[in-house]
């Protein structure tokens, strides 16, 4: 019996490697000088998928919300064997926290409709919330099976899932369609096909197309862009001759997804950021407290004030 | 979602297992009391599960001044959905402006499924709430007395502090052993509220075949900080030293090797290259030398506090703080200043 799993993915900034030169004067880490990766749980959750297609039948639709950048996460799923990449990226998607973030992909999954499982990872490394996949599920109405260690048995629509709970496991067993999460121990994800990657290398959005269109046309012109059609209709050229190759990977925006924009980005995000202090992160030296009770008071008052303690 | 409720209560999901109570839940309830009565508000415990009653005590003991108690046979294992929905209907009826989970692997999966269900925000991993007023510029408004939800961001790169004006209630997950566990009050009186929530057979989706828990292990590599005692502790009986700083702390105990061959301590607390390795927030390494071998297991940790006699000890080449003096003097000062503590 085939089927068919949607699988969440990010791409992130490498913070497990933060390194002196992603600092800034102000103590602050430059995200844009930080390497993008594809988030580590997250391909453990693209094998999962990978295996049940491979063993079962059906197919393995990757999906990620984020800039025309995460393509390049998209890209990485199409080697490791994906049928189907769907970038859902939009300006009025930015900003959102992780309840507009679960509604958005709620929308897209459910717009992608006719899905036995969802894998996400456990969680993601720039934020270490592990909420996103608790609350995708909750918006699309199915149960959710969070930690997924191993998937011991697939049959008749029916999974049974061992999840590791930290202090022990757990075999539970849930009638599909079921959102499910995954650890990093799941599975060891396989690399990329060389076959699948000497193809999918020229995949792309359009929004890459359009990107090297524009910087193309400014290289050549000296400075001056092409008027605006004649750059789509050269975007268009490409992407038709793409498509016609299977090269072509879907990009949505939140019109597509029929998503309400009053739960989309800053107004769906009932968190909000009051303050950012930054860590400093080179060793700041050394401070010999003196072994006395004033000197023992004021170094736990230090901890205190730096959040070290609460 | 409900709406801002200013004289809502403070709430804690009360997370136990086989009617043991998660210490978590224990030290939430200390630092809720604290909120509630910065708020002039009641606390409040959410119990649910089956033959729990005898539990609600021990979180009375603890500061609650109400524990909805929710008994039912189809609770007695944790299950995702029927648990939001206990938790999520009670919020809809009593309209809490507060409610802190434990950032356990159970916290982490009810929470965020019930917060997405109330439509409001979440803090996952909280390592500090505070409570303040915040104006807010662009409303030309001041927002009163909001949690503040402080945590680690980006790799722990960063402290953010996030805030949840609008939508309510103001849920947080907060971390294992962050929160010190306080002194229950055997003589508190609360009040046992008994709720009846209506299941759905949707709810039992997922069911449960096998469950199987390991004793709960020494977890260094979770801890946020860690107190170690080495060689220069002495003796087993003097280990408790140790033991009761990280107790003050909320911290987990590690050791050295001379520590573990003296029989001070389990061979399972040992860090170093031949036990565990260790990245906490802080760590606190009394009596220990700081040889290689100790150093490759927790040099990585964000603050490293060294308590030493020997101000040639290497463990001051790692230290970010180093005390030269006599552990047994130290110690004790270090305790008390940390029950003194005051608040940021
Ligand atoms: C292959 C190998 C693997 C090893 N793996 C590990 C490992 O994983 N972890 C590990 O810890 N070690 C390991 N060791 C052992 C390591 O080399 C050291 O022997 C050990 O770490 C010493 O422990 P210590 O510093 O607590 O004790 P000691 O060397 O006895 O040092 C005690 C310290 O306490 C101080 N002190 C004494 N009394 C007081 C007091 N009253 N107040 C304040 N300070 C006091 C002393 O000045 C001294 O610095 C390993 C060794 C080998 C060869």
């Amino acid at each position: 019996m085939p089927y068919h799993s949607i699988v969440c993915i990010k791409q992130v900034p490498d913070t497990a490697n933060v390194t002196a030169e992603a600092m800034k004067a102000d103590g602050t880490v430059n995200r844009a000088a930080l390497p993008a990766i594809f988030n580590p749980d997250d391909l453990r959750a693209l094998e999962i998928a990978l295996t049940v297609r491979d063993r079962h039948g059906g197919t393995v639709t990757a999906l990620t919300m984020g800039p025309p950048m995460a393509a390049a996460a998209l890209r990485e799923c199409l080697y490791r064997g994906a049928d189907r990449a769907i970038l859902l990226t939009d300006r009025r998607a930015a900003a959102s926290d992780t309840l507009a973030t679960s509604y958005i992909l709620s929308q897209a999954i459910k717009t992608i409709g006719n899905y036995d499982f969802v894998f996400c990872g456990r969680q993601a490394i720039d934020g270490d919330t592990a909420q996103v996949g608790p609350q995708c599920a909750e918006k699309l109405g199915i149960p959710q099976v969070t930690y997924l260690e191993q998937l011991v048995e697939l049959r008749d629509r029916t999974a049974r899932i061992r999840r590791n709970v930290g202090n022990g496991w757990e075999l539970v067993e849930v009638r599909l369609p079921v959102l499910v999460t995954v650890l990093d121990t799941a599975a060891e994800p396989r690399p990329p096909a060389a076959r699948r990657v000497m193809k999918y290398k020229r995949a792309r959005v359009r929004a890459e197309l359009e990107a090297a269109v524009k910087a193309e046309s400014e290289a050549a012109a000296g400075g001056k862009p092409l008027p605006a059609d004649q750059l789509d209709a050269e975007v268009e050229r490409r992407a038709e001759r793409l498509r016609c190759a299977g090269l072509m990977m879907e990009q949505w925006n939140l019109d597509d997804i029929r998503a309400d924009l009053a739960w989309c980005g800053l107004s769906g995000s009932p968190t909000k950021v009051h303050r950012v202090q930054a860590i400093v992160l080179t060793k700041s030296g050394y401070t010999e407290i003196p072994a006395t009770e004033e000197g023992v008071r004021r170094l736990i008052r230090e901890l205190v004030v730096d959040h070290t303690l609460g | 979602m409900i709406s801002v409720n200013r004289s809502g209560e403070v709430w804690v999901f009360a997370e136990q297992e086989d009617g043991s109570v998660h210490d978590v839940a224990l030290e939430l309830c200390g630092k809720a009391r604290e909120l509630a009565d910065r708020l002039g508000v009641r606390m409040g415990v959410v119990l649910a599960g089956w033959n729990v009653r005898e539990l609600s005590y021990r979180f009375i003991g603890h500061g609650a001044d109400r524990v909805y108690l929710v008994e039912d046979r189809r609770l007695e294992h944790y299950q995702t959905q029927p648990y939001a929905r206990t938790v999520c209907t009670l919020i809809e009826k009593h309209k809490p402006q507060i409610v802190l989970f434990g950032a356990t692997a159970l916290g982490r999966d009810l929470a965020p499924r019930c917060a997405s269900q109330m439509r409001c925000g979440l803090t996952a991993d909280c390592t500090d709430l505070d409570i303040a007023d915040v104006p807010d510029p662009a409303a030309k408004t001041t927002h009163k007395s909001l949690l503040l939800q402080i945590r680690p961001a980006f790799g722990g790169n960063i402290i953010a502090t996030i805030i949840n004006p609008e939508r309510w209630p103001q849920m947080a997950t907060v971390r294992e052993g962050v929160m010190p566990l306080r002194e229950p009050n055997l003589q508190r009186k609360g009040e046992i509220v008994a709720e009846k929530v209506a299941f759905e057979e949707q709810d039992f989706a997922v069911r449960l075949i096998e469950r199987h828990r390991e004793p709960r292990k020494v977890n260094l590599k979770g801890a946020r900080t860690i107190v170690a005692g080495g060689g220069g502790v002495g003796s087993k009986a003097n280990f408790k030293l140790i033991h009761d700083l990280a107790g003050a702390i909320g911290g987990a105990v590690g050791a050295s090797r001379a520590a573990v061959d003296g029989g001070f301590i389990d061979k399972a607390h040992q860090v170093g290259q031949t036990g565990t390795t260790v990245r906490p927030a802080l760590y606190i390494a009394c009596g220990i030398s700081g040889a290689i071998q100790h150093r490759a297991g927790m040099e990585e940790s964000a603050k490293i506090v060294a308590v030493n006699w020997d101000k040639e000890a290497p463990i001051f080449g790692v230290a970010h703080y180093g005390i030269v003096g006599d552990l047994n003097q130290v110690i004790p000062m270090m305790v008390k200043a940390i029950k003194e503590r005051p608040k940021e």
